[in-house]
């Protein structure tokens, strides 16, 4: 922070210390990025204090849940952090999977793993090109954002859906992956990579991005694992906390890949651990897509566990084979009872660990489910990062935190 | 020497001795029930103790139980020893009428929020926490919405016939 | 990375009609340099053309919306260049998301600040029936607060429904006569939402 020097403004001494105004910053101010609201007493530029409101779109994700058989939570939990609606489906999938015991074959951990990775991805290219947006870069925006139709595209081709995806089912996904979707991924990782490093050296060393950027925002990693960080953020901070790699979930143990960590937890060492994550990401696919393409025959056609109970039968079956539309009815109507248990799931999902408590008593819906949302739990530390620091570095603080209004609120 | 439940039970069961009970290992993940009065002591020793050294608050979450009398509100805590990648969980339980239970917000500055949380949800006073009130729900709001008793739809509706949508 | 630069000095001769589209003139009567019409319709036309959107996004629809103003399908061809998040200087509320009852205040309030005449296009199904959610906390359906002239399905709906649902507030603006913002049946209107 440098000093502020008021050369051209003659005010009596000391009125610039006694004279504050009060700002209010949302719900719906175009740099907010989602709805929240911040009430700032600032002096001058500085900002003293701040508070927080939130819960704009509180849509009690969590007592919608207690209503629903498991299959039907899937469709909330895209809505949690819209922007990488996979990875919340696949941590879900997965806490049902730990509850109710289901293996699933290599080949569909490898499947979901190109599509938590692609989510990822999108995840991480909003965030850096919102945090361009609130730096004066509109460009890296609209450039970058007819690249992550290409990963919408995949989505599409697997699941029918865009954003709010419902991907895959208990088990694995719903059907195969088509030739027309890996040849759509070859594209993605044929084009992107070239994007990436455009993208890249718009604003890496930018002069102006990172003067920008550099100190603002920034927390030390003690106080961030006080306040419970993960995920990009607590890695800009330094510590090296990846879920992918502490608890592997989906095979992730079977790839090779590093953890990018920054030093001083500031904005511009969140967006440069979001863009080397991307490279990362870009290497996990490459990875598991080789090693998908070794499935031959009929491993090739294996996208799911042979699990019955949990996993929807074929709808040509439903209609020509018994025993298939007697599981189909079970399944759809919530006929069946889970098992009692308490478990805790948590994967690394764009924003960090996103767990899922779920509590179970043995009925057809959870007793209890409780999301862990990244978000909100660091959303607190916003007023120690941006009380002494600039209005305008606060609003580029909010976008590199990546706070996703759905997630917060749930 | 690798941390194990089995250490952690130990340690606690001799600090706490009949303060804490009810300790399984559901999905490997070891779990037990500590008493109301003891949460604090209990969050302080395993941050504090250099073996135990759980010093990230990875969740804290509320459950309601109408069937358990005098214990219909439980408080879950998710702690995680991030240096030797170690999560456990304990449950405290409370009455409804009184729900009394002391924050940890001091400890950890995460458990803030979640504890507005909890309070918005099911309507536990966290004793000493430094700004309770509702959270995500308007402040208006003269119930706690997630409690077991509460139904899920909005009560003032007109447009949608009841009997239609299966709950006439 | 390097890229060939091209000078336009040799520019092919585009073909307008192609490239341009332009409005179609409004129906009236043309003589030697003169052209009479309704002015309803002239204004109608320049309105509907030069419409200001604003976006009040609060969840998923708004993250489609970004898709839908970003360079792949573009909603500045439809006129609306300028994306505002003044909601003076607007003359359509975008409404993208789910609305839950801390925010319909804040919603009136938007619509309030907002000068006549103005339009509302609800897009996604939680602004239009509160959609999966119905809940304790989200509201039905904006048009409880607020009047609503078009609504947009789909949870979220695709780009492309957005940009009809763009177009359909269009052919209403075009249609629309200067002074139906002064007739009895839209001040009842107004009146049913409480708004003078």
């Amino acid at each position: 922070m440098t000093e502020n020097h008021q050369h051209n403004i003659k005010l009596p001494e000391g009125s610039i210390e006694k004279q504050t105004t009060t700002l209010n910053v949302g719900p719906t101010h175009p740099a907010t990025h989602g709805v929240f609201q911040n009430i700032m007493e600032l002096d001058g530029e500085q900002i003293v204090s701040t508070e927080q409101t939130v819960g704009y779109i509180h849509r009690a994700f969590e007592k919608l849940a207690e209503r629903r058989p498991l299959y039907q939570v899937t469709p909330i939990t895209d809505r949690l952090n819209y922007c990488s609606s996979p990875l919340n489906n696949m941590g879900w999938h997965l806490t049902c999977e730990k509850l109710l015991g289901v293996k699933t074959p290599k080949r569909v951990d490898y499947l979901r793993i190109i599509i938590m990775e692609l989510a990822r991805i999108s995840d991480h290219l909003i965030c850096n090109s919102i945090v361009g947006v609130d730096t004066g870069a509109y460009t890296g925006f609209l450039y970058v954002m007819q690249y992550r139709e290409l990963i919408y595209e995949i989505y599409e081709e697997v699941c029918g859906s865009r954003l709010t995806t419902n991907i895959g089912r208990i088990g694995g996904f719903e059907r195969n992956f088509t030739n027309t979707a890996f040849t759509k991924l070859e594209r993605f990782l044929k084009e992107y990579p070239k994007v990436l490093k455009e993208f890249e050296s718009l604003f890496a060393r930018n002069r102006i991005f990172m003067e920008r950027t550099i100190g603002g925002g920034a927390i030390s990693a003690e106080r961030a694992l006080n306040y419970g960080f993960t995920g990009p953020n607590l890695r800009a901070a330094g510590v090296d906390y990846d879920v992918r790699v502490h608890t592997p979930y989906s095979s992730y143990e079977d790839f090779n890949f590093s953890i990018p960590v920054g030093k001083t937890g500031d904005n511009y060492d969140r967006f440069l651990v979001r863009n080397e994550e991307m490279w990362q990401s870009l290497s996990i696919i490459e990875q598991a897509y080789k090693k998908v393409q070794e499935f031959k025959g009929a491993d090739a056609e294996i996208f799911h566990a042979d699990v019955p109970e949990y996993y929807l039968p074929e709808k040509e079956d439903v209609y020509t084979k018994m025993e298939a539309l007697i599981w189909h009815f079970k399944i759809i109507m919530g006929e069946i009872d889970l098992p009692k248990g308490e478990v805790y799931h948590s994967i690394e999902a764009g924003n960090g660990e996103l767990g899922f408590y779920l509590i179970s008593d043995g009925g057809r819906t959870p007793f209890r489910l409780h999301f862990r949302r990244p978000c909100f739990i660091y959303y607190q530390a916003y007023p120690e990062l941006v009380t002494g620091g600039m209005l305008s570095d606060a609003i580029v603080t909010m976008s590199s935190l990546n706070l996703i209004a759905g997630e917060l609120d749930a | 020497m690798a941390l194990t439940n089995e250490h952690i039970q130990k340690r606690i069961s001799e600090k706490f001795g009949e303060f804490v009970s009810d300790f399984a290992e559901p999905y490997g993940m070891l779990s037990f029930t500590v008493s109301k009065a003891y949460n604090l002591k209990v969050l302080q020793f395993l941050y504090d103790e250099a073996d135990l050294n759980f010093r990230f608050l990875t969740d804290l979450c509320g459950v309601n139980y109408p069937d358990l009398v005098d214990s219909e509100l439980a408080v879950v805590y998710h702690l995680h020893n991030l240096q030797e990648n170690m999560r456990i969980r304990f449950t405290v339980y409370t009455s409804i009428a009184f729900p009394d239970v002391f924050t940890a917000s001091k400890l950890f500055s995460s458990a803030n929020w979640m504890e507005r949380e909890t309070y918005d949800f099911y309507g536990v006073n966290f004793l000493g926490h430094p700004n309770l009130k509702r959270i995500l729900n308007v402040d208006e709001m003269d119930y706690f919405p997630l409690r077991k008793e509460y139904p899920l739809e909005d009560q003032t509706r007109i447009d949608k016939d009841d009997e239609m949508f299966g709950r006439g | 990375m390097s890229r060939p630069v091209r000078f336009n000095i040799h520019p092919i001769e585009a073909n307008l009609s192609d490239a341009i589209s332009v409005a179609e003139a409004p129906q009236g009567y043309s003589g030697e340099g003169f052209f009479t019409s309704r002015l309803s319709d002239v204004v109608g036309m320049a309105r509907k053309n030069s419409l200001w959107p604003l976006p009040f996004a609060t969840s998923c629809c708004g993250i489609e919306f970004m898709a839908t103003m970003g360079s792949h399908y573009d909603l500045a061809r439809f006129g609306s260049e300028r994306v505002g998040f003044s909601p003076r200087q607007c003359d359509l509320l975008m409404v993208m998301g789910t609305i839950s009852k801390k925010m319909g205040p804040v919603l009136r309030q938007v619509y309030l600040q907002m000068a006549e005449p103005r339009w509302v296009l609800s897009v996604g199904a939680c602004a239009c029936s509160g959609g999966i959610f119905d809940t304790y906390s989200v509201l039905q359906g904006i048009d409880q607060v607020i009047p609503v002239d078009v609504y947009v399905p789909g949870c979220p709906p695709r780009p492309e429904a957005i940009l009809d649902g763009f177009m359909k507030i269009q052919e209403l603006v075009g249609m629309e006569s200067i002074r139906r913002r002064n007739s009895e049946q839209y001040k009842a209107l107004m009146n049913s939402y409480g708004i003078e």
